[in-house]
């Protein structure tokens, strides 16, 4: 039981690292702003969801699941809204870099 | 353990001389500022290698120096904050940040102190 | 070489090459962009250090508030600051740099030739745990064993908002903080200032209420507070208030009001100031928690929003 528990984790957070890591090519290899957004926001998000997924099987009790999925929405939440910010703060200004 | 303490203690010793670094040499305020509070957030981090170090009766960290870096944490934030307030009604005053140039000519200059 | 260290030494490269970009690099947004980055990852190490309340303190004033008040003022002072372009003499410059390298040489002999076993204080936080009814080392320090270093602090905070009301033009004096923030009331940022504050409420008064047995306490819950209050003015919703209103006043010195009147309680009926009878130790401490956290909200928030800036009227 415990095994299975460990490989849910292993293969959450690493699937979670992998997001991040695209996210972060993303960020420095993509041309200009929006598509540096897209790059950031999705697989960051992705990222994190997958993390705290991997680490839900050993969160002790249903409790601690439940703040580690809060977490997760709060970062999606904020993450959504910045990114929002940010693009219309681009369109206005007209550059796109 | 102890290594990893050690390695965060070469960075804080670190911070502590950049910040001062920063903190001598940078011409505008504002740069100062922040160096300064890297200085801080160095002189925090020292204490807390050896709140580390003092690991003891069940406690992962002295919670001593704990209570002292929260505290101070605080007090540097108050501290920024009304830095950036005097900086900021500087700027209004005199129109420029340089702290050395009265600079009485300046377009912006207003001795009424409004 | 396991795991664990070979994350430490990336982690303190990182934040070490953050710290040098920040003095480094030319230009001043730059640098607080880089001092808002060094801050979270220090966050990261005060948690690897087992100090997780200095690290929930780190990173929600030292790196989120500290962070935008830097920001705004790099952006408001953007135009000002290329003007001075004027550096220091080679000669300062040079022995400055001898004379902090030989500070941080000093600090790192220091840290390699610490006693062992290290001075420590903590079997006696142990030893009077006890006495407050509180398990949270750190809270007991705060409020108890160290009670006149937290109310003195509480002092430091009016003190500075004093400071900053104090740089007030004639006409603005009493006035409202900051500029009027105009934003789209049909906008995403009016959109969050609607549904993140029920929740931010909610978890700064967790983070108060869990701080007596888990780490937490009154100025990490303070900061979200204030945060979701700032939240609320940035996008428009609401006014900051003017400084001359009476129950902003009230609120700034409830905490250290609250504090001074029972310790000076406990140098009357009991053994010395700030001595809490052992029976209503933790209501009596939890009463000055709440009254703190009001006050410590209000002035971070206000020490955010800076000196008044236009009449009441």
């Amino acid at each position: 039981m415990s095994v299975a528990r460990d490989i849910m984790t292993i293969a959450g957070v690493s699937v979670g690292a992998f997001f991040f890591l695209a996210g972060t090519v993303g960020l420095l290899r993509f041309p200009d702003t929006l598509t540096r957004l897209h790059a950031l926001t999705k697989a960051d998000n992705l990222g994190l969801g997958f993390v705290v997924l991997g680490l839900l099987p050993q969160s002790g009790s249903l409790r601690d699941g439940l703040k580690l999925i809060s977490i997760w929405m709060l970062a999606l939440l904020a993450g959504a809204t910045v990114s929002q910010l940010i693009a219309r703060m681009v369109r206005q200004s007209g550059t796109t870099r | 353990m102890t290594s990893g303490v050690t390695v965060f203690g070469l960075c804080a010793a670190a911070a502590v001389g950049l910040g001062l670094n920063g903190l001598m040499t940078s011409p505008q305020p504002l740069r100062k500022i922040i160096a300064f509070n890297l200085l801080g957030s160095g002189v925090f981090l020292l204490f807390g290698i050896v709140g580390r170090r003092g690991a003891a009766a069940g406690f992962g960290n002295d919670p001593v120096p704990q209570a002292l870096v929260i505290t101070g944490v605080v007090v540097a934030f108050s501290a920024t904050a009304l830095a950036i307030a005097l900086l900021l009604r500087l700027l209004k005053t005199s129109g420029s940040t340089t702290l050395d140039d009265p600079a009485p000519t300046s377009p912006h200059s207003d001795p009424s102190g409004d | 070489m396991n795991i664990a260290t070979v994350f430490e030494i990336v982690l303190a490269s990182v934040v070490l090459g953050l710290a040098i970009w920040t003095i480094a690099v030319a230009e001043t947004y730059s640098a607080t962009v880089g001092f808002v980055a060094y801050s979270l990852l220090v966050a990261l190490i005060w948690v690897r250090l087992d100090a997780v309340d200095v690290a929930l303190t780190e990173a929600a004033i030292g790196g989120g508030l500290g962070g935008v008040v830097l920001l705004g003022a790099a952006a408001r002072l953007r135009d000002a600051e290329a003007l001075t372009v004027e550096q220091a003499s080679p000669i300062v410059r040079m022995s400055a740099a001898i004379l902090s390298a030989s500070i941080t040489a000093a600090l790192a002999f220091a840290i390699l030739l610490l006693p062992d076993p290290a001075p420590t204080l903590a079997p006696t936080v142990v030893a009077n745990a006890g006495a407050t009814g509180m398990t949270n080392p750190v809270t007991n320090v705060l409020m108890a064993f160290r009670g006149m270093d937290t109310m003195l602090e509480k002092v430091v905070l009016l003190l500075a908002i004093v400071g900053v009301w104090s740089l007030a033009s004639d006409r603005a004096w009493g006035g409202r903080p900051g500029p009027r923030h105009q934003a789209d009331p049909n906008g995403v940022l009016a959109f969050l200032a609607r549904l993140l504050p029920p929740a931010g409420i909610v978890v700064g008064v967790y983070i108060l209420w869990t701080g007596a047995d888990h780490p937490g306490g009154a100025f990490q819950g303070g900061a979200v507070l204030a945060s979701m209050w700032l939240l609320v003015i940035m996008a428009g919703l609401a006014d900051t208030p003017p400084v001359s209103s009476r129950w902003l006043r009230l609120i700034l010195v409830a905490g250290p009001g609250l504090f001074l009147a029972i310790g000076l309680g406990g140098l009357w009926l009991g053994p010395a100031f700030l001595s809490y009878p052992a029976a209503f130790a933790k209501p009596l401490i939890l009463g000055i928690e709440v009254a703190m956290i009001l006050t410590i909200a209000a002035t971070l928030g206000l020490l955010l929003a800076g000196a008044p800036e236009r009449s009441s009227q």
